[in-house]
């Protein structure tokens, strides 16, 4: 019955369903209510449930197969990529490379374009969020799942991943001090180890460079992209995720950084196996598959 | 780069595992070339003084230097670490006495001067940077950067900065560097014993507060092992690693609490010994006495809080391990986010890594729809004046205030009345019936204040007039004598005032604390 209202609204003259329209005329006001839908979509922060046009629409999408074609095809044309077209997502776009609407690291933070390492960190900040808002590949999958971040758990959480390559790099007797004149075969980690993780400052804002300060940046950015809602000030600032997110890190940014991963010739466990270890750590691993409650009494 | 420790092993401890045939003698160095670095921001500051605008030279920054990092340390707990304000403050006497005519204000510039270039705030690490030279396996000559930290800012409870000392620091500091916590706490205990059995205090002081330097910093070792368990279960080897690391760390508790306790008898004693004796050398010997007992009692307060910590490790354990690996598994799974892409990414060098955390940012995050902009806003929006911010804030509007209405049963003066009326003697113990009879005669109300004190009387709160120090205590006890009375029945109380020996209970006090 409501796709009916839906298709009345919108197309007054043409009251047949125009289900089996293969080659159905397009109106004019077909494509401003297309448009209109993917405008919605580019406001990441509106919610379907908040607005009864934008639902409207998105019934009008999941219903009339023409129409879907339609937004898709104007989503294209702006260059977006559509990851999901549903009640709890909204329109979920989002920038294809080279779009005018995709966000490049030198308009995010100044320094990263003239400082290699300042580069990696604001990029290394955005994967830690997601690493730890889905801390299991189960929750990835799960479409119901809501995770929870705050800014000093996330720091606390690369800062021990580094303290293990760190004793391990020891317990090898490697020196991992860089050499002077090749700052871009420094180890990863201890970019992000030497970085202080706070500092005062004389205003009593968060230091910038730090990397507290670089995780703040990015998870205020996720807000505003309608990725991450703020929950509280704990811990640096508390956040859960939306459905968007998800979508974005499993579909686009995950598939994405995997594949230089690989390309890059290293090749991450790839069996599935839910483990929060890095895979290198062969023991246990093992232990992990094996021990239902890995402490004897 | 705050966990030397591993590193602190002594090679030949660990050969069998160092697969490397480099030069063995390189190696330590190395060590020691790294350990030399850590002083140099020290010598710096006197060099750099001289840069300061003003005369600056009468302040010997090194030794300020020194006393700050001891401070950071000393005040260093386990969830939280010193306040800086705090630190500037107990910085100032020792630089006071170095210029004592020069002002106050000066004072506080050097001493905040001195910790912020520990911290080294101008630098975007806020960290220092040693370059020292080694040959590789292969005989080539390679200068490495050694970055490092003296004192590190870290996030405190309710988005606070707090300063702690790191390991380099505190190897500094302890001028013991390169070798063993647990080892070293031992030692330094041996010799403190031997010292005060021998009578000389002013190295046992020294070796005290070595002690307490170890203590903490094994506490710092302890507490990282720990966070990490909260974080993540399966980051911990729960199988071996950590039920053996807090047995040896619960035993090594009661090991050391028996020594300091025995230190402590020891100690008290020495300093009521040299009390009897009134010479100036004696006063010396106890006045450091008693500093002593100050410093292993911290010891003994810090050991018994980190045995509070180690045995709430087993219980979070199993809550996580309840959280984290008893869900029931999905169906399909994922991609591991953190097992696949973050923890292989991390030891990549950084150019490589970069390529990884650029391909997840750009697809990472989101869209932004580009702002576009008309010249007429442009231009009336560069015209507009800023608007003024308000230095105080808004106006707070004015509480409406009600008032309560005063509901107590008994009136000020009839609590006094009463209080009256029961301040007895103390060898004239009264009974409660006569009691009742007075009162009623004063206010037919009264009786009812006076019976409830007097109930109240017959479980005297012993311990908390003890602890305020009262002079006497009011007590009611009943030696089954019917109350004979028109409004109230039980027995007859006698009530009686007792008075308590407020000077031995505070000596008495004063010697438990």
């Amino acid at each position: 019955m409501t796709e009916y209202d839906a298709n009345d609204v919108a197309q007054p003259e043409t009251p047949e369903p125009p289900v089996a329209s293969g080659a159905a005329q397009v109106t004019p006001a077909d494509a401003a209510d297309a448009a209109r839908l993917i405008a919605f979509g580019l406001q990441p922060k509106l919610q379907p449930a908040r607005d009864a046009e934008y639902a409207d629409l998105l019934r009008r999408h999941r219903d009339d197969p023409a129409f879907a074609r339609l937004a898709d095809a104007v989503a294209a044309g702006l260059g977006l990529v559509v990851l999901e077209v549903s009640t709890r997502a909204g329109m979920a776009v989002t920038a294809a490379e080279d779009s005018v609407f995709a966000v490049r690291m030198g308009d995010y933070a100044r320094r990263a374009t003239v400082d290699s390492g300042d580069r990696f960190l604001h990029g290394l900040a955005h994967l830690a969020v997601a690493a730890m808002a889905f801390p299991r590949p189960e929750d990835l999958a799960d479409d119901g799942y809501i995770g929870r971040v705050t800014v000093n758990g996330i720091d606390a959480f690369v800062r021990q991943a580094c303290r293990r390559l760190e004793e391990r790099a020891a317990e090898q007797g490697e020196n991992t001090d860089p050499t002077s004149d090749a700052p871009g075969l420094e180890a990863a980690w201890r970019v992000y180890a030497r970085r202080s993780a706070t500092g005062a400052t004389k205003d009593a804002r968060r230091l910038a460079g730090s990397t507290t300060g670089i995780i703040a940046k990015a998870v205020a950015f996720l807000v505003d992209s309608g990725f991450l809602q703020r929950t509280g000030d704990d811990a640096g600032g508390a956040f859960r995720t939306t459905a968007r997110y998800q979508l974005q890190v499993r579909d686009m940014a995950g598939t994405a950084a995997m594949a230089e991963l690989l390309e890059l010739g290293v090749v991450p466990v790839g069996d599935g196996t839910p483990t929060l270890l890095p895979p290198d750590d062969t023991d246990d691993l093992e232990l992990v598959a094996d021990a239902g409650l890995p402490f004897h009494a | 780069m705050t966990s030397a420790a591993p590193a602190a092993v002594p090679p030949q401890l660990n050969g069998p595992s160092r697969p490397a045939p480099g030069p063995a003698a390189d190696e330590g160095l190395a060590r020691r070339l790294r350990a030399l670095a850590c002083t140099a921001p020290l010598h710096d500051l006197d060099v750099r003084k001289a840069n300061l605008a003003g005369e600056f030279g009468v302040y010997a920054m090194a030794e300020v230097a020194l006393a700050a990092i001891d401070l950071v340390t000393l005040n260093m707990d386990f969830d939280t670490g010193a306040d800086h304000e705090q630190i500037v403050a107990r910085l100032q006497p020792r630089v006071a006495a170095q210029a004592p005519e020069r002002p106050a204000a000066e004072h506080e510039r050097v001493a905040r001067w001195v910790l912020e270039n520990l911290i080294n705030v101008g630098s975007v690490d806020r960290g220092f940077r040693a370059v020292y030279g080694t040959f590789g396996a292969d005989g080539a000559y390679v200068r490495r950067d050694y970055d490092f930290k003296l004192i590190e800012e870290v996030p405190g409870p309710g988005g606070t900065v707090f300063l702690r000392t790191t390991d380099e620091a505190v190897n500094v500091l302890v001028g013991a560097l390169d070798t063993d916590v647990t080892s070293a706490q031992i030692a330094a205990e041996v010799k403190l014993e031997v010292l005060i059995s021998r009578g000389r205090l002013a190295d046992a002081q020294l070796a005290a507060e070595q002690a307490r330097y170890r203590t903490v910093q094994y506490a710092e070792t302890l507490r990282k092992t720990l966070d990490a368990t909260r974080r993540n279960v399966r980051a911990v080897d729960w199988l071996q690693a950590v039920p053996d690391m807090i047995a040896e760390a619960l035993d090594h508790v009661a090991d050391r609490y028996r020594h300091e306790n025995a230190i402590l008898t020891n100690i008290r004693k020495a300093r009521d010994e040299a009390e009897a004796a009134v010479d100036p050398k004696t006063a010396e010997h106890k006045r450091r006495a008693a500093e002593l007992v100050d410093i292993v009692k911290d010891c003994i307060r810090r050991h018994t809080q980190l045995q509070s910590r180690l045995l709430e490790a087993g219980p979070l354990f199993r809550a996580e391990q309840d959280r984290q690996a008893f869900a029931t598994p999905a169906a399909h799974a994922g991609l591991d986010l953190y097992g696949q892409l973050l923890a292989p990414v991390l030891p990549l060098p950084l150019e490589r890594a970069g390529r990884v955390t650029d391909a997840f940012f750009a697809r990472g995050t989101g869209l932004r729809v580009p702002a576009s902009v008309r010249v007429g806003d442009l231009v009336e929006m560069l015209l507009t004046p800023p608007v003024e911010r308000e230095h105080l804030g808004a106006e707070m509007p004015e509480p409406d205030l009600v008032e309560t209405p005063d509901d107590s049963r008994f009136s000020e003066e009839q609590l006094a009345s009463a209080l009256e009326l029961l301040d007895l003697p103390a060898d004239a113990p009264r009974r409660l019936s006569g009691l009742l009879a007075e009162a009623r005669r004063r206010d037919p109300e009264l009786p009812y204040l006076v019976a409830l004190l007097a109930v109240h009387a017959a479980s005297p709160s012993v311990g908390t007039a003890y602890r305020q120090g009262e002079q006497s205590l009011l007590f009611a006890v009943d030696d089954g004598t019917p109350l004979d009375d028109p409004e109230f029945g039980g027995a007859d109380l006698i009530v009686g005032k007792a008075l308590l020996d407020a000077a031995g209970m505070a000596a008495d006090r004063a010697e438990a604390s």
